[in-house]
């Protein structure tokens, strides 16, 4: 059973990791800064509330890519939606594949826009399991009666 | 109860849940009472200019500050701010225009309707500090309340 210590160590390492590698920006610091006593679980309820939107918008815009008559508008609208959402909790790979993919969708490139929507679908899973291998770690951390370090 | 009525009441609307909430997180944190809106026409309602606005005599709770994301279905945020500008009852408010694209055609047109700021998103904490400012809060004496960062 890891110490209190070793599990912060490793928080804090993993956590340098993931900004290091680009899976999270500021953004995500900034979500970690506005929770308080008040709303003790405040980012992974907006994590899980992007978790629960980009599943949806997954699926439409895959939807849409399969249609006879592709609407990249509406393809378009999507990709807006998921950029803004992984923006706002600072998940940086993400959106920054969206940019990509709105650039295909303005071509009206189908076969650009089926590997973005891969890629996207990609680096959303992995940012997913990122995250809530960093949640868990909280977890353990809480338990063995530790509190979490905090980030600068 | 006093101490409710005492806070800035901030009117946050976005069509995204997600930024509906970190805004609504950010403003409370900064000591504001928040109410938020999905869409432009249910922040009208909010603020006293829905269907039944004459008929209605209850104008709705007072709003000291309107903060509206640009990009929304129907009723665009450009649009509610020129809806806001051009109703006698509420044009006073201030109207806050924030975006996730730096489109200088877009800031120019928000400001020039009357918008008091164009901000880029996500909102930070200091971002929503220096808000703070802008509000039309007033208490027993007249005037703009303004609180340093």
């Amino acid at each position: 059973m890891a110490s209190v210590t070793q599990l912060q160590r490793q928080f804090i390492e993993y956590t340098t990791s993931l900004y290091k590698e680009g899976y999270l920006d500021d953004q995500f610091t900034q979500l970690q800064k506005l929770q308080d006593e008040s709303n003790p679980d405040f980012v992974v309820e907006v994590v899980s509330l992007f978790f629960e939107d980009s599943e949806k918008l997954l699926n439409n815009l895959a939807t849409a890519l399969q249609q006879k008559v592709v609407d990249y508008k509406q393809v378009d609208s999507h990709v807006h939606q998921f950029k803004g959402s992984s923006s706002s909790i600072g998940a940086q790979r993400v959106t920054n594949m969206c940019v990509h993919f709105r650039n295909f969708c303005e071509e009206k490139n189908l076969e650009g826009c089926l590997q973005c929507l891969q890629q996207a679908k990609h680096e959303y899973i992995l940012v997913r399991n990122k995250l809530e291998a960093l949640f868990r770690l909280e977890q353990q951390i809480l338990q063995a009666g530790g509190s979490i370090p905090m980030m600068e | 109860m006093k101490e409710e009525e005492e806070r800035p009441h901030v009117l946050v609307v976005d069509d995204s849940l997600i930024d509906r909430k970190i805004m609504e997180k950010l403003f409370t944190n900064s000591a504001c009472k928040v109410t938020t809106a999905e869409s432009g026409q249910k922040a009208l309602e909010l603020l006293g200019q829905g269907e039944d606005k004459h008929t209605h005599m209850n104008k709705g709770p007072k709003i000291n500050l309107v903060v509206t994301d640009y990009c929304m279905p129907g009723m665009t945020g450009y649009d509610l701010l020129r809806k806001v500008k051009e109703s006698s009852d509420i044009k006073e408010i201030p109207v806050i225009v924030v975006s996730s694209e730096n489109v200088p055609t877009r800031i120019e047109k928000c400001l020039e309707e009357g918008a008091q700021e164009f901000i880029l998103k996500p909102l930070k904490q200091s971002d929503v500090k220096k808000l703070r400012c802008h509000m039309q809060f007033r208490r027993s004496i007249k005037g703009r309340l303004c609180i340093g960062a």
